[in-house]
């Protein structure tokens, strides 16, 4: 998604200084000061992680800590809010994955 | 030691650190955002004035003020519980303990879900979101979305988003079930938005067309409510049209949508898909609370607050000692209330804690009938019944907690 450069009343954006983190190994750009939740959407990312056990996508639903849904895992620390988070200079981040279910097979094959 | 903790560097909670700040008392402030401001800071609309409510200008004051006075305010720190501890109440942090005499939980509102399927999919975002994402982030959401819901904040961020430049292609309704409630149903949403029409702050919210405002409509409207709906700032408002189903493989691609009936019943077989890439789903606030009710306070529902809110006195005292409250999680109001409620709490804690002599009821008292003057000049209300609803509250507080002077007296004599 593009940023918002010009706004009508709330001015141009900042110039602020480029920053580059990489998110399921390959690298992206954020701006200065930004969350991880608007720099992967700035980089048309929406997808943060997979539901742990049904595998099905999810990214940003209220951008202000609530939901819970935005979880990431950053420099090695796992289910961390993107949305409250800023991005640091080569910031490893990786996508929240799908967890075996190895004790629900188990109980469904019986 | 610090006096006092603020959870929650929103409008009441800078406004309560200032007004403590300045009574002599040493603050700190913690709030899990990246920055002050809370909910604030995405805030933009026109007032009757037509000046603008530029919430990020206005936390910036409350910020530097604060500043001014020395209260150290910690950002990207969440609190996760408080007990009391004698005379002293435990705060539990994410960067550790923190334990003062005085707490002010000021932790705003949140938004309620409308759980319809496919929402859970990339691209379905809170209101709220997509307003923190234009005005304070400054990112668009998409190119081209639905708003799931009519309410007064849907309608303050369509205008947000139209001034970033986003195109909001439709507003319709959530479909009616027991999730939606009210906001399911046409008759009762357009109820609200009469409500809302008078008070408009701004053309948007004058809801375009003219009959609108009429009785006869009220009446006889949703009958003859034109099926492609009235343009609220050039975005067909759809009344009789509600969403059954977001879709899209990876992220969102549309949204399935049905006719309904005048009481939000859907037709058979009227069903399309309306395109777009992001949907704001606007279910309205509630109060953020959890944290008094750890604390153990007493709770009480008043649907005019918003839901459940914890017992409080207009001086923003909760019945345990050393504890008070202030901004949204008293109740669903606007940032200039909850920062005239910090204000009222910020002295109230100044007073309790003895500092000022009789300056302070001076004070105090003033900031009192300020929040009574800024609820009457309100230009967004997000209950047009708020005024009953502070009644109860105080109502309940004189029944449960005041006792004058003169029963006491009864009592002993008795
Ligand atoms: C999404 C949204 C949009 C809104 N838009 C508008 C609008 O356009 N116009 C309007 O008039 N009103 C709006 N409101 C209403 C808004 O609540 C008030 O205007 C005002 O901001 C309330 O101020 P407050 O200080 O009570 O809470 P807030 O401004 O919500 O501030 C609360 C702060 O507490 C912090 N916090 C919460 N829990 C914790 C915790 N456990 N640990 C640490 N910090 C915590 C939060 O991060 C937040 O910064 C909106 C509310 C929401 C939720
Ligand atoms: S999007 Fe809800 S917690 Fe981050």
């Amino acid at each position: 998604m593009t940023r918002i450069m010009d706004h009508p009343i709330l001015g141009k954006l900042n110039d602020r200084k480029a920053i580059p983190f990489t998110f399921d190994g390959k690298t992206y750009e954020a701006l200065e000061n930004e969350t991880v939740a608007a720099a992967l959407l700035a980089n048309g990312i929406r997808t943060l992680r997979i539901h742990e056990e049904s595998g099905t996508p999810r990214g940003v639903y209220c951008n202000i800590g609530h939901c819970m849904e935005c979880r990431v895992t950053v420099n090695d620390q796992a289910n961390v809010r993107a949305c409250l988070t800023v991005v640091e200079q080569h910031m490893v981040i990786e996508s929240g994955k799908q967890h075996p279910t190895i004790v629900k097979r188990m109980v469904e094959q019986q | 030691m610090m006096d006092v903790i603020v959870i929650g560097a929103g409008p009441a909670g800078l406004a309560g650190a200032i007004a403590s700040a300045n009574s002599g008392l040493k603050v700190i402030v913690i709030d899990e955002f990246i920055k002050p401001g809370g909910r604030l800071i995405g805030q933009l609309h026109q007032e009757r004035s037509g000046e603008w409510w530029n919430g990020i200008e206005e936390s910036e004051r409350l910020h530097q003020e604060a500043i001014t006075l020395s209260v150290d305010i910690r950002c990207g720190v969440s609190v996760y519980n408080l007990e009391k501890d004698g005379d002293l109440w435990n705060v539990h942090t994410s960067i550790g303990t923190i334990t003062v005499p005085f707490v002010l939980i000021a932790t705003g509102a949140a938004e309620y879900p409308i759980p319809l399927p496919g929402w859970t999919l990339p691209g379905v975002m809170s209101i709220g979101a997509a307003q923190v994402m234009t005005n304070v982030h400054r990112v668009q959401v998409g190119k081209k979305g639905i708003i799931v819901g009519a309410n007064i904040l849907a309608f303050a961020i369509l205008n947000e988003l139209q001034l970033a430049g986003i195109h909001v292609d439709r507003i319709v309704l959530p479909e009616k079930g027991p999730l939606s409630g009210k906001a399911g149903e046409p008759e009762e949403v357009m109820k609200s938005l009469l409500h809302a029409a008078h008070l408009a702050p701004s053309p948007l919210l004058r809801i375009g067309s003219r009959f609108m405002k009429n009785d006869w409509f009220r009446k006889t409207g949703m009958k003859f409510f034109p099926k492609n709906g009235v343009k609220v700032n050039g975005t067909p408002l759809l009344l009789r049209k509600a969403a059954i189903e977001v879709i899209g493989m990876k992220q969102v691609e549309g949204v399935r949508v049905a006719d309904t009936d005048a009481n939000g019943t859907i037709i058979p077989g009227t069903e399309t898909v309306y395109e777009a890439d992001f949907v704001c789903i606007a279910g309205g606030l509630y109060p953020l609370a959890e944290l008094a009710a750890v604390a153990g306070c007493p709770f009480q529902f008043i649907h005019e607050l918003g839901g459940h809110v914890p017992h409080h006195s207009e001086t923003m005292e909760t019945p345990l000692e050393g504890l008070f409250v202030a901004g949204n999680i008293t109740g669903i109001e606007s940032g200039k209330i909850a920062i005239a409620q910090g204000t009222t709490a910020g002295y109230s804690i100044a007073k309790h804690a003895g500092k000022c002599g009789a300056v302070i009821d001076e004070q105090l008292n003033q900031a009192i009938q300020n929040v009574r003057l800024i609820r009457m000049q309100a230009a967004i209300q997000f209950n047009p019944d708020i005024e009953s609803g502070r009644r109860k509250m105080s109502e309940l507080w004189e029944k449960l907690y005041e006792k004058p002077a003169n029963l006491h007296s009864t009592q002993k004599l008795g």
